[in-house]
């Protein structure tokens, strides 16, 4: 069947089948590659895209749920260049084989819309659903941490 | 991997047109809401439905609802919802506790308590919370609408009272009247991800007229039932806990699997009562851990 899908701002016409998920769409289909294929049941959080702004697991929705809807990859989170969330994990060391760094950029982006100051637990319990095994957590909780300041004081 | 099987999908408008879709298809159907069980129940071929009918269209079942003595909870009410709610945070903290423990965001954005109840997997986090609060399950068929208690809901595991050509429309969970403090006390291997352990969830109105349920340690959600009369309107000493947590293997039924053995699953069934009852008096008294604090 036919769906309409925006994709980082862009519409897309696309033909799937019902049994097709939107990871695989994503990745074959539109040619975006930031969401990973890992464990592919919802417990890894590598293939994390914003649905209509919300963080979903693409390989846990078909292609078909994200007819009429807007989907959001880490490519669409600033159209020139990184967000300031994105280069503080860059100047951190925040990633070592960068697998799990979109997801995770994703989640933490979500947490910020929603409590732009966040503690160290919010920031836990926000990427709890995202696994890295390279890093051990600490430079990300201090990158999302680090745009929260950034951001606060850019408020003030 | 991608799904194998093949299907057809269909996405209604209204309940009634569902309700046609689901009844008037001979083949096997599965209702569609958030997909976090269904979408990889299908890649892992644990069923084989030939229709899948989305029902995120139907308008009206993303409702959390006021009434009065009780709160309606339709069924596409996500588990972000029931966290973010100031309603369910203030007259029903039992659900919003459980809510934060389900999965992580990405899954709560998604997953609805409704279909997690539907699934019905014996470590659902949905059952026991709803069990205590003696919620009901509303359902419409080919033969108009029925109310389902939830103590009836349950059949074993992945089997529910919904009948052929059903879909639910909400759950309804009765506020306890003179307020009640509450402990949903859940373990699991990490914080995130996991399924449930074991989950023991308390209701203390006051009086202790104690409501109690454990998850993950029975084909089921159950009720303690027993251990409610032990307690029922008895200070809590040292003395009635010890007894209440030795009627504990009495209550359940746990079984060895890949996430824990059984001894172990009674044994923490045991100590999650002793907390959840402690937690549960002292946050009535307004003493207690706030809501979300992990007593494990």
């Amino acid at each position: 069947m036919d769906i309409s899908v925006t994709v980082n701002g862009d519409p897309w016409l696309l033909s799937v089948e019902p049994n097709d998920v939107l990871l695989e769409t994503l990745r074959s289909k539109v040619g975006v590659k930031s969401p990973k294929i890992g464990c592919e049941r919802g417990d890894c959080g590598s293939c994390t895209v914003l649905l209509e702004g919300r963080t979903v697991r693409s390989c846990l929705v078909l292609s078909v749920e994200a007819d009429g809807h807007e989907v959001t990859t880490i490519e669409g989170l600033d159209d020139d260049g990184l967000t300031s969330l994105q280069q503080f994990f860059v100047d951190l060391n925040s990633f070592q084989c960068g697998f799990c760094t979109p997801g995770i950029v994703l989640a933490a982006a979500e947490l910020l819309e929603e409590k732009p100051n966040p503690t160290r637990e919010d920031v836990q319990e926000a990427i709890g659903g995202n696994l890295c095994r390279c890093t051990g957590y600490a430079p990300i909780i201090e990158a999302v941490l680090a745009a929260a300041n950034a951001a606060g004081r850019a408020a003030r | 991997m991608t799904i194998a099987q093949v299907f057809d999908y269909q996405r209604p408008e209204t309940l009634d047109e569902a309700v046609r879709m689901l009844s008037g298809h001979a083949g096997e159907v599965r209702v569609l809401a958030g997909g976090t069980d269904l979408v990889a129940w299908l890649r892992d071929e644990a069923i084989a439905p030939d229709l899948l009918v989305d029902i995120k269209q139907i308008e009206g079942l993303g409702d959390i609802v006021d009434e009065g003595d009780a709160v309606a909870i339709g069924s596409l009410v996500t588990f972000s919802d029931l966290l973010n709610s100031e309603l369910i945070r203030t007259r029903l903290p039992l659900i919003h506790e459980m809510a934060g423990t389900v999965g992580s965001t990405g899954i709560r954005n998604r997953a609805t308590l409704v279909g997690n109840i539907c699934s019905a997997v014996p470590s659902c986090d949905g059952g026991p919370v709803l069990l205590v609060y003696d919620a009901a399950v509303y359902v419409v068929g080919p033969n108009g609408p029925r109310r389902i208690p939830i103590h009836e809901w349950f059949l074993g595991p992945r089997e529910t009272a919904l009948a052929r050509g059903e879909i639910v429309t909400k759950v309804v969970v009765p506020v306890p009247v003179g307020g009640h403090g509450a402990a949903y006390v859940r373990l699991s291997r990490y914080e995130g991800e996991d399924l449930a352990q074991a989950s023991v969830s308390v209701l203390a109105p006051p009086d202790h007229l104690f409501r109690l349920a454990f998850g993950a340690v029975a084909a089921t959600p159950v009720r303690a039932r027993r251990i409610e009369a032990l307690l029922m309107g008895r200070a809590l000493d040292p003395g009635l806990v010890a007894e209440a947590m030795g009627l504990v293997r009495e209550e359940i039924l746990p079984i060895t699997d890949m996430r824990a053995t059984k001894e172990y699953r009674l044994r923490m069934s045991e100590v999650m009562l002793q907390r959840g009852l402690k937690a549960s008096v002292e946050r009535l008294e307004g003493t207690g851990p706030s809501y979300g604090t992990n007593l494990m």
